[in-house]
């Protein structure tokens, strides 16, 4: 009996239509573009707080124009889909065992959750929210 | 006993007289409580006996019957009929060559099983009047969840990486040498880390985490790859 192999091809650039579980990872992939972008403007309000108060007033005002908010919201959704889809993650990737047994996965993820609700509060402390 | 009438559409290739494969539509009646297996064995038995597909051990143990399901990878000998509606696809496992009809070529999965170094490596050898290696419960327990795999290839049909990159080591390949690197025994995780470790390796793994879901009966090739 000859071999004659067929080789079906995958589609480079359409793969992801193929299964749900796919498009929900590109869309996850899609959410750093805007953690990256917020990240640009976080540098940009640096440089211009360094550049003087005058620099610094403009770059709040900016920041408070309609189109800058939508664009801050995005950023918003975007990082707690990113941070929860990592949470629900954590019960695999960082697996704890205590003598014989590992920690159920919703108390890993769920200390994490925790964790973030704890420092959220902080952060929001210390930029004078209360 | 309830009876069903099932409509499959199955790919077929013919590695002698074919140059592309085709789908092609079966009728069979089965029973109610059936799997796919089962339907395609009763259209061998039936109608068509040059069908071709593996299967052995029709309990989810041997890993052979692998296979798209409605486009999932699925063990077809655990895939009720009674959870499909309308005509059911099947397919060989996508990612590997296809030999012929529902059969495909393992030996790119066998040849990277076999890179990671699936056996225990000793730290020390030890004269076996020294007797045996001891291992605790709880030694134990630390890589039991990755022994499990039953070579059935659905994680690299489900890895759109591996389809993408086939030079990617693979989830069942990883999760084997994590397994053997968690073995208390074992001293041979820096060998392993050679082939695991590399840009073939564990970082070719982007998380997309379908490995996991196609394999949620045996092991979880994802939690090797994230650690
Ligand atoms: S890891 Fe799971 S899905 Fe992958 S080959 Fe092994 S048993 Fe099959
Ligand atoms: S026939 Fe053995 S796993 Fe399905």
């Amino acid at each position: 009996m000859s071999r004659n192999p067929l080789i079906r091809e995958v589609p480079p650039t359409s793969w992801y239509f193929r299964h749900p579980l796919y498009l929900r990872y590109m869309s996850r992939e899609i959410t750093s573009i805007f953690i990256g972008a917020y990240c640009v403007l976080l540098v940009v309000g640096l440089q211009r707080l360094a550049a003087g108060p005058a620099a610094w007033e403009g770059f709040v005002t900016a920041l408070q124009s309609p189109a800058s908010i939508v664009f801050q919201f995005l950023c918003l959704v975007a990082a707690f889909y990113h941070a929860a889809t990592w949470f629900n993650a954590t019960q695999k990737a960082m697996p704890l065992q205590i003598g014989e047994d590992f920690v159920p996965g919703n108390v890993i993820s769920g200390a994490h959750y925790a964790a973030w609700a704890v420092l959220s509060v902080v952060v929001l402390f210390f930029t004078g929210v209360f | 006993m309830k009876e069903r009438l099932v409509q499959l559409e199955v790919l077929r290739y013919n590695p002698d007289t074919d140059t592309e494969a085709r789908f092609q539509r079966y009728e069979v009646t089965c029973a109610e409580e059936w799997v796919v297996l089962d339907a395609l064995n009763k259209v061998k038995a039936d109608i068509d006996p040059t069908l071709n597909y593996r299967w052995s051990c029709h309990m989810a143990v041997c890993g052979s019957c692998g296979m798209m399901i409605n486009g999932e990878p699925k063990l077809s000998c655990h895939t009720f009929l009674r959870d499909y509606e309308g005509v059911i696809r099947v397919e060989p496992l996508v990612h590997f060559p296809v030999e012929r009809d529902l059969v495909t070529a393992p030996d790119d999965f066998m040849e990277k099983l076999k890179r990671v170094k699936p056996y225990i490596i000793p730290k020390e050898k030890k004269p076996i009047s020294e007797g045996e290696y001891k291992q605790t419960p709880a030694q134990l327990m630390k890589f039991r969840q990755y022994s499990m795999c039953i070579n059935c290839m659905l994680c690299y049909a489900a890895c759109p990486e591996y389809g993408l990159t086939p030079h990617f080591i693979g989830p069942a390949a990883l999760t084997l040498a994590h397994r053997y690197n968690q073995d208390s025994r074992d001293g041979g995780r820096k060998e392993r880390q050679e082939v695991v470790a590399t840009h073939e390796g564990v970082w070719e793994c982007t998380f997309v985490g379908a490995c996991s879901e196609s394999a949620r009966r045996t092991s979880t090739p994802r939690a090797p790859c994230s650690r």
